[in-house]
């Protein structure tokens, strides 16, 4: 243990080993993080998609990377009638409201789209509503009446006969200083949506929420389906970690100790590895992966379990026995047999730690291998069907044509995490390598 | 279940032998292909002896004249080809996993590579308690109370500033003696030391020896001491066997062997032995022409014919030499004794 602690403080010489051990640490922090605050089945509910996401823009990139270019897209703006001043007018029978929903609008580019949330909680009878759209110059813009049932959209964006008269989609000829300019302006200023309604009932309430789309949003952006990218990016960090390391650990551990018994036995046994792991090695592993996923299920557990079970029988059996096949004839371990060792004493306490040391860079440096591999499944289409990961992303974005429509955050950010996995467990690696690799040491 | 060493050791007299080996062969088959047999090394090749309680013998001899094997079928190591070894009056070949254990436990073996033979990720008090935790002391209070013992014994004091180090930080002499003391830690009745200062620097070589020594009469322990070596075998042996060729040649106690040296070979390996006097020092010595033969394909009669100055064709070249007691208590098995 002394030796092994002596090594890692060694490890204070490498600037990359400083560097890789941080990028780690916050890998692993940011995963810690993500599954305190959002616990597994939320991730799933949220990742599920749905009726949740109303509030959130359809393929908006991420805000900071807009501002550190200058650009002026908007973020989405909610106005509620709950923080605007309803006008209250009774009637024999009934009572009209009239909700003015007020905003300031001061981006110099539209929104994506506009609704208009509404909901009439302990109606009997639909309200009848008539909206009116006032622009900062007075201008006022009628779009039409709505009869609305408990819980109604009213997507002004869709309005196929308002975005006739306007000569624009909505949410643009609404907005637009000029409505025959080709490429329309914004007209900055204070803007009105006037909710008339004409309710039933004596003390009703009718709760509306205007929503203008973003073009930006957050840190990471939505995807196709209004999800924030957020969860994705952040759910994939605890998965692709797991995934790596019960891989490599798996496979690694099952291969030294498979490699060590064969060794120590020799005889039959050991022709039985290598004939085994020759067999395997000429297995082509993402086909079959292919396979599994495509004809029985493609959850992230069970390809981890293919994976490590083709692994077993690996070419690093090749590698570990070259390595342990010295160490059987060495002293020490005769004299061990001498005091009564047993045969998985010898394997276990005695074999298998001297490698050890030369292993652990090796051992580092394939988790990203598997991470990687991870996204590749799911760029291929077999990513798990309910986990949000990295791939999923990447898988989604592909599908999508993310590129060719230039949403160019979509496939950036869960690329960029793979690679700073991939270079942190590297540059720790590459210094493992130096510290517990006598053969480099020389140099 | 009672068949644990002290019931063995009481029905024991003190004339019966710690260990009796007779006729003992040690083959090692060669195959081809994995199950072809082409022939067998004759490691060990028919050999005769008894080690006394409290005795300390050395094995003289080349190397590759099976010294090794003969100490590794002793151990247990190797499966002996025929023959009997028999520990206290029992046949090894008899024991279940349990004796073996037990037999394991009265045997200690202190090897020639002190570096090679302790594990380089283990400390010395993780080496010593190895022995300990197999046979089942699992005791932490005993197993340091021993521990200490033992390093005491081999002179590794304060014991404190050894069982916290690795082997890489102790000197090679300094390995040697946790060598010994793993050997002693189960309080073995015999210790097997395969030429156990060859790769030690001069100056600690009659250091470990004496070490050896001593607590071979401390504790009454058989002492078997390989060696290629005669000159020190004087001090620290009561009787040598001379090995040649998987086969025990002569044997006789020290004094008597070094002054009456019966067998040829054993003239001709005194006769190399390094001379302190100076008028020597351009003297021509005899030393056996030609080079040990192969242990594949033994020579047939005597072994050592083909390399013997005294060689009688006709006799040596067709039959086995059978044991000759040429002076009391010295046996040489050389035709010249007929």
């Amino acid at each position: 243990m002394r030796a092994w602690l002596s090594g890692l403080l060694e490890l204070r010489k490498y600037p990359s080993a400083i560097i890789g051990m941080a990028i780690i640490a916050f890998l692993v922090g940011l995963s810690v993080y993500t599954v305190i605050t959002v616990p597994y089945s939320q991730a799933l509910e949220l990742w599920r998609g749905g009726e949740q996401w109303r509030m959130h823009p359809v393929n908006a990139g991420p805000a900071w990377v807009d501002r550190l270019r200058g650009g002026g897209k908007p973020e989405t703006m909610v106005i509620s009638s709950a923080d605007s001043d309803i006008d209250v007018e009774p009637f024999e029978g009934g009572q009209r409201l009239r909700i003015p929903l007020e905003f300031d609008y001061d981006y110099t580019a539209f929104p994506s789209e506009i609704n208009l949330f509404l909901s009439t909680p302990e109606l009997k009878r639909e309200p009848f509503t008539r909206l009116t759209w006032i622009a900062p110059d007075g201008d006022e813009t009628p779009l039409g009446g709505h009869r609305i049932a408990r819980e109604d959209r009213v997507s002004i964006t869709q309005d196929w006969a308002l975005e006739r008269r306007l000569g624009h989609v909505p949410h643009v000829g609404l907005l637009a200083r000029d409505l025959d300019d080709e490429s329309p302006q914004v007209q900055p200023g204070r803007y009105t949506l006037v909710l008339d309604a004409i309710v039933f009932d004596e003390d009703a309430r009718i709760d509306a929420d205007l929503v203008l789309y973003g073009r930006v949003h957050g840190l990471a952006g939505t995807d196709h389906q209004r999800r924030d990218l957020v969860v994705a990016l952040m759910w994939g960090t605890p998965v692709a970690l797991a995934f790596g390391l019960l891989a490599a650990v798996g496979t690694t551990i099952t291969t030294l100790i498979i490699a060590a018994t064969g060794v120590w036995y020799g005889g039959w046994i050991d022709a039985t590895i290598q004939r085994l792991t020759e067999v395997n090695m000429i297995l082509p592993l993402l086909p079959i992966l292919v396979m599994v996923g495509t004809l029985y299920s493609t959850s992230i557990w069970l390809m981890l379990g293919v994976v490590v079970a083709l692994g077993i029988f690996s070419a690093g059996i090749k590698m570990y026995r070259a390595m342990l096949l010295p160490i059987r004839q060495s002293p020490y371990i005769e004299a061990a047999c001498a005091y009564g060792a047993g045969n998985a004493r010898i394997v276990l306490r005695y074999m298998i730690p001297r490698i050890l040391p030369v292993l652990i860079p090796t051992f580092v440096t394939l988790i990203p291998t598997f991470v990687f591999l991870e996204a590749s499944l799911a760029v291929l289409g077999l990513g798990d069907p309910i986990l949000p990961t990295w791939g999923k992303v990447l898988n989604d974005a592909q599908s999508e044509s993310a590129l060719y429509s230039q949403y160019y955050y979509w496939v950036l950010s869960p690329a960029a995490l793979l690679m700073l996995t991939g270079l942190g467990f590297a540059m720790l690696g590459f210094a493992l390598d130096r510290v517990f690799n006598p053969r480099l040491r020389a140099f | 279940m009672n068949t644990s060493p002290p019931s063995a050791a009481a029905t024991a007299t003190s004339e019966t032998p710690l260990v009796s080996v007779r006729d003992l062969r040690t083959w090692f088959e060669l195959r081809q292909w994995g199950f072809v047999r082409v022939g067998s090394v004759r490691a060990v090749d028919g050999v005769n002896f008894t080690l006394k309680r409290g005795e300390a013998v050395a094995f003289v001899g080349e190397s590759g004249c099976g010294k090794s094997s003969l100490a590794r079928t002793l151990l247990g190591l190797h499966q002996p080809t025929a023959g009997v070894v028999e520990f206290e009056g029992r046949s090894m070949a008899s024991l279940n996993s349990r004796e073996l254990l037990d037999y394991r436990a009265r045997v200690g073996y202190v090897q020639q590579d002190p570096y090679g033979a302790l594990p380089p990720f283990m400390d010395v008090r993780r080496i010593l308690r190895e022995p300990l935790i197999i046979h089942g002391i699992r005791n932490r209070a005993e197993q340091e109370r021993r521990i200490r013992k033992v390093l005491e014994e081999t002179r590794l004091s304060p014991p404190d500033e050894y069982l916290p180090k690795f082997p890489h930080m102790l000197s090679g002499g300094q390995q040697q003696r946790v060598v010994i003391a793993r050997a002693l830690i189960l309080e073995p009745s015999m210790i097997i030391a395969d030429e156990p200062v060859s790769m030690l620097d001069a100056s600690v070589r009659v250091e470990i020896l004496s070490l050896l020594r001593r607590i071979q009469t401390s504790h009454e322990l058989t002492l078997a001491f390989i060696t290629h070596d005669l000159s020190t075998v004087r001090h620290f042996a009561e009787r040598i066997f001379v090995m040649y060729a998987g086969r025990i040649v002569e044997s006789a106690p020290v004094e008597e062997l070094l002054n009456h040296p019966q067998h040829p070979y054993t003239h001709a390996l005194l006769a190399a032995l390094a001379d302190p006097d100076p008028d020597n020092a351009l003297r021509e010595r005899e030393v056996p022409s030609g080079e040990a033969p192969s242990l594949l394909n033994p020579p047939s009669g005597c072994r050592f014919h083909p390399r013997c100055p005294h060689a009688m064709s006709g006799v040596c070249d067709v039959d086995d030499p059978p044991d000759f007691e040429p002076r009391r208590g010295h046996i040489s098995s050389c035709w010249l004794h007929r």
